[in-house]
């Protein structure tokens, strides 16, 4: 178990290298030269000069990327053009606006579609099993940013129950915090369900034909012990991995959500910053997301054992 | 219940796909007595499974039963209430499956899975429960008992396995055991032992069996009774010894009739140079990558020397993991070998060796599954035809012309070389695999389990087939089997191999009649021998009785 | 035994290929006509409702809507085309080449497409978006590419796959080069694997393209496409709900077709999934 921990964690060490290094060349690849553009109009000739030795402009490409990384090692993401803001703590607090409606909604998501989802396997062909399937695939072909507007223009404007647009933190005032989350957790919730639902069906419906589960049965067991303590919990892996990759990507797609309800999150900040050109953000948010979503799996494979011990083995 | 009443009554038990309304068991009776062993025999397709599954009350979703009744211990099974189904599943009826792999529950510990059935239908405390369960795991021979109540089923083998699901069904002495093909996935000799487990298990609880089974001289073997299914139907039944002697019903002759018997022993002339010879092969599979190192090779071969005469048949025998798939590779070209010396015709035939290119157009090769070894996207004719495609001065007419004329020999005609193999039955696609090995006329053809994953009666057309093309042109053949049986009808000679080692060899007769070594011993000993009997039967006989019984 | 009628295709077949069939015919038909001039304006006309003449209304400039949902179409249609294709054609050849290489060439390839991977798709666009700049074919390019690490991941798996077949083995027995293995039998057995692959792609792509769209990354206006469209009606909704409404009903129709069909094609090729009917 202790050595299926260190593999892991150690496996992850080269792709947040890669990540890194990709990230750096995508910026590189912009023509132009780096200092100017991460000075971006404001630039005069001497902080200019003073850029391009601090980023080693004047050595090799390596030895550039080498200084990058060390900064980054230290928390230092660089300076924004816009707001000559240090990036690193705008990137964080807006990261946990964003994640905490990622994760309130997955977390909903789950505890609705997983029971759901084998439910249906287990009544497969049924009505309840065909109409489970239908409204999930219905909720997974409905965009976020149209599913929000649709419930923008209804409970917002028509019905007026919630606020219609911005944000409320709600360390602020909790109440009115609340509120203004209600209708973008709605939305990644309704949009979520359909995506595990389907995928907890389906890995259900393949543990149900395991010799095991006819074991179970021929022992005398119930069909509700027979359901939830040998099929579900080795069902449960497949959508466990799946729930990783969820987050991530949501936190990757999160910008449409934001921008239909003006939320001030980590995903408006990098296409905002893409608009002006603000290439230190733009480069902090694609390694922030892909450092967190690059965890957050390795966390979800790490509590994988639970469900299926025989990944621990050799 | 009287003592003569049976413990198990099937009438006229007739079952149909819903959709289709296709019958797939028709009309099926038979009876279990308390304490007796049936067997049920047939091929796939038979509606073996499905009869014994209907015991349970495990009918699939897709499948009504339009008639019949099953009575066990006279009460009815087929109208009976779940609730009352779920008390006798288990505490009266058991059941053990095929696969050791997927019959135990990966995620739970065996300990929780064995004391579940215990829970549900005996009152006893955890302390009791837990004594219960450690004699019984004792008892089918596990060696650390109390290890294993914390292990997982993947830490087990899959014949440990085997003994672990006997131990979760008996744990609960019930009166009838259902056992679907229990041992077919194990080794050989693995094979016997827990066969034998599962006898002295059910004779010290009074336990009845149900066996079904392909392997009509297994069930001959452990059962007093057999049934023999064929299309949903059972076509004879009654005492084994009977049947086995003397056979009613065509389809039960031919079923004796595919069993494969000794051959004729054939001559070949000594000291001529042999069509392949092997000197110490080595060969070694590389050990899982680390991050920056490898960890040790595994030796799979350890230096195997062997001949292969001009029309010899020379079988390899040995069980899982014994490197007889590994030879066959290696022999193929399909390995590297890292170490030794492949022969053909007195050359050796690595890249670059002045034998290379006739070995690769001499040297062909039959696979165990025919749903693998043909490209799916190709029609049987070019199938055939592609190991031509190498060889020159044939024109398209001339191959078209030998791509047909081996169709014929394999008895593929009707338009069969349009067709693609999907199309076709497993035996066919044999018969084309066969044909493609044979199409550009080798000297020598490695087969690799060849008939294994055929059933009975279609594997004795198959291998037939093959010795008619062997004896027809005359080339040499590997022949690696685990079937000893499949051995014993067409090897002239027999090589056995354990852990990577030859570790005997000689001519069949010998080796069968008087083996030395202990390994080919216990591997004749796990399989009952045959011999035909007049009345068109067989008769059934333990090999190297005396040895194994002191 | 009674023979069954004749087989209709599973309705999730059948629905999904009717939407999709329609998307594909509004979208040849908005390439070459609609009703109106899509890009004309009219402020005599603006933000009017459905009615006779302008069948699903006309948006804040007086633009017909039909007609831009109908360009929209073509254009969304095209740019997932040209999408899917640039990231199925260097994937696969990217795949090919790991699969057929194997050993350490295999392992940093996609060692690195494993690290690319580790982006969530949308954020690889996003970031290739920041270099290339924010216009079609810059939407092409940064989709495409985000898209390509799973191709050539899928496409590794199936060539290592097949190389396990036995029938690999046979043809490598008879005598064949590497190569001639590589294109006559494992190439040919990636391409439905490749479809249902492509197939699938087309909605996400699809559907990125539109966020990409709706956020102002993807095709700048005027010229219409789904995701610029439902942008647009943003600060009208509460007035003008049908320009948000119409959008978002085309998108979220395209996708349950390519959902369903998806299905369909599922349940084909792994009839196990499905009842034992």
């Amino acid at each position: 178990m202790l050595r299926f921990a260190l593999t892991r964690i150690v496996m992850a060490v080269p792709t947040l290298l890669i990540v890194a290094v990709s990230v750096f060349v995508l910026i590189r690849l912009i023509p132009g030269d780096p200092a100017s553009l991460m000075l971006g109009d404001l630039a005069t000739p001497a902080s200019l000069a003073d850029l391009r030795t601090r980023l080693g402009l004047d050595q090799s490409l390596p030895v550039q990327f080498a200084i990058w990384f060390g900064n980054l090692l230290r928390g230092d993401f660089g300076v924004s053009i816009n707001s000559q803001e240090p990036i690193l703590p705008l990137i964080v607090s807006r990261f946990w606006i964003s994640a905490q409606i990622v994760l309130v909604a997955v977390l909903l998501a789950s505890l609705a579609a997983v029971p759901a989802g084998v439910v249906a396997a287990w009544k497969q062909d049924a009505s309840l099993d065909i109409g489970l399937v239908a409204l999930a695939t219905l909720l997974l072909s409905i965009p976020t940013f149209w599913l929000g507007l649709l419930l923008l223009l209804f409970f917002g404007l028509k019905l007026g129950w919630l606020p219609v647009v911005g944000y409320v933190s709600i360390g602020d005032d909790p109440w009115r915090g609340v509120l203004y989350l209600v209708m973008p957790v709605t939305t990644l919730f309704l949009h979520e369900i359909g995506v595990l639902l389907r995928m907890a069906r389906a890995s259900t419906l393949e543990v149900l034909r395991l010799d095991y589960i006819t074991h179970a049965r021929a022992k005398g067991l119930s069909e509700t012990a027979v359901l939830w303590r040998h099929a579900f919990r080795n069902a449960f892996g497949p959508t466990w991995t799946l729930i990783g990759l969820v987050l991530g990507n949501l936190l990757g797609g999160i910008a449409v959500v934001e921008t239909v309800f003006t939320i001030p999150g980590l995903g408006r900040l990098l296409v905002d910053s893409i608009f002006a050109r603000d290439y230190p953000v733009i480069q902090g948010c694609l390694l922030f997301v892909a450092l967190t979503y690059v965890l957050v799996n390795l966390v979800i494979d790490l509590c994988y054992p639970i469900f299926d011990p025989r990944v621990t083995a050799q | 219940m009287s003592p003569t009443a049976p413990l198990l009554e099937v009438r006229d038990l007739t079952l149909a796909i819903r959709a289709t309304d296709r019958t797939v068991v028709a009309g099926v009776g038979f009876a279990v007595s308390p304490g007796e062993i049936v067997g049920i025999v047939g091929e796939s397709g038979s509606g073996k499974t499905l009869a014994a599954r209907a015991v349970m009350g495990f009918v699939p979703p897709a499948v009504e039963r339009l008639a019949g009744s099953i009575l066990f211990d006279g009460e009815e099974i087929t109208t009976m209430a779940p609730k009352r189904l779920r008390a006798v599943r288990g505490a009266r009826v058991g059941m053990v499956f095929q696969e050791p792999m997927t019959s135990l529950n990966p995620s739970m510990t065996i300990g929780r899975q064995l004391e579940e059935g215990l829970a549900l239908h005996r009152g006893l405390d955890a302390a009791g429960r837990r004594g219960l369960i450690l004699e019984m795991l004792r008892r089918v021979g596990l060696a650390d008992p109390v290890g294993a109540l914390d292990a997982f089923p993947h830490q087990f083998s899959g014949g440990m396995r085997q003994r672990i699901m006997l131990a979760s069904v008996m744990l609960l002495r019930p009166a009838l055991l259902l056992a679907d093909e229990p041992t077919t996935a194990l080794d050989a000799v693995v094979q016997r032992d827990v066969m034998e487990l599962m006898v002295d298990l059910i004779k010290e609880n009074g336990t009845a069996v149900l066996l079904i089974s392909h392997d009509l001289g297994m069930v001959a073997r452990y059962c007093g009774r057999i049934v023999v299914m064929c299309r949903g139907e059972v076509v004879e039944q009654g005492r084994s010894d009977e049947i086995l002697a003397r056979p009613q019903h065509p389809y039960t002759r031919k079923l004796l009739a595919a069993m494969p018997l000794r051959g004729p022993v054939r001559a070949f002339a000594e000291g001529s140079t042999p069509i392949v010879a092997v000197r110490d092969l080595v060969v070694d599979y590389p050990g899982r990558q680390r991050f920056f190192a490898r960890s040790e090779p595994k030796r799979a071969l350890h230096g195997i020397s062997l001949d292969v005469k001009a029309g010899e048949v020379v079988a390899v025998v040995g069980g899982s993991g014994s490197g007889k798939t590994t030879l066959g590779q290696a022999i193929a070209g399909l390995v590297e070998p890292g170490g030794g010396e492949i022969l053909f015709e007195g050359k050796p035939i690595a890249r670059r060796e002045s034998g290379y290119r006739a070995y690769r157009l001499n040297c062909q090769m039959v696979f165990q599954d025919p749903y693998s070894s043909l490209d799916p996207r190709m029609t049987i004719g070019q199938l055939v035809g592609e190991p031509l495609r190498l060889v020159k001065d044939l024109d398209a007419a001339a191959r078209r012309e030998r791509v047909a004329e081996v169709l014929a020999e394999v008895g593929l005609t009707d338009g069969f070389a349009e067709r693609y193999p999907h199309e076709l039955s497993g035996g066919q696609r044999q018969r084309v695999a066969i044909a493609r090995a044979v199409v550009r006329r080798p000297s020598f053809v490695i087969a690799d389990e060849p008939v294994s994953a055929l059933d009975v009666t279609v594997r004795a057309q198959v291998l037939a087939l093959f010795l008619e093309l062997q004896k027809k042109h005359g080339f040499s053949c590997l022949f690696i089997s685990h079937d000893l049986g499949v051995v014993e009808q067409i090897a002239d000679r027999v090589v056995v191999m354990n852990e990577g080692r030859i570790v005997e060899q000689g001519p069949r007769d010998v080796i069968f009649d008087a083996p030395r070594h202990a390994y080919t011993r216990k591997l004749l000993s796990a399989v009952p021998g045959l011999e035909s009997t007049r009345d068109g039967g067989v008769r059934l006989f333990w090999r190297l009785a005396q040895a194994t019984s002191p | 035994m009674r023979g069954r009628a004749v087989r209709l295709p599973p309705l999730n077949a059948l629905i999904g290929g009717v939407l999709i069939g329609t998307l594909l015919v509004v979208a040849g038909v908005g390439a070459l006509w609609t009703p109106y001039d899509p890009l004309r304006l009219s402020f005599r006309s603006k933000l009017a409702a459905p009615s006779a003449a302008f069948w699903l209304g006309t948006d804040e400039f007086g633009r017909d809507v039909l007609s831009r949902l109908m360009a929209g179409a073509a254009a969304s249609v095209w740019i997932a085309v040209l999408t899917v294709t640039l990231a199925v054609v260097v994937g696969t050849v990217v795949g090919l080449f790991s699969g057929y290489m194997r050993g350490w060439v295999d392992r940093v390839v996609m060692a690195f497409n494993d690290a690319l991977l580790a982006f969530p798709g949308i954020l690889l666009a996003l970031g290739l978006l920041a270099v290339v700049g924010a216009n079609k074919y810059g939407i092409i390019l940064a989709l495409g590419l985000a898209y390509t690490p799973s191709v050539a991941r899928i496409v590794r798996g199936t060539v290592l796959s097949l190389r396990e077949r036995e029938f690999i083995a046979a043809s490598r027995v008879m005598g064949n080069s590497e190569a001639f293995t590589m294109v006559r039998h494992i190439l040919p057995n990636c391409v439905a694997p490749l479809t249902v692959l492509a197939t699938s792609m087309f909605g996400y792509v699809l559907l990125a393209e539109s966020a990409l769209s709706f956020l102002g990354l993807g095709v700048p206006p005027p010229a219409p496409t789904w995701g610029n469209m439902l942008a647009g009606s943003r600060p009208y909704i509460g007035q003008a709900m049908w320009l948000g409404i119409f959008p978002g009903l085309c998108i979220s129709l395209t996708l349950l077709g390519i959902n369903l069909l998806g299905d369909a094609v599922r349940d084909k090729l792994d009839p196990r999934m499905r009842g034992t009917r």
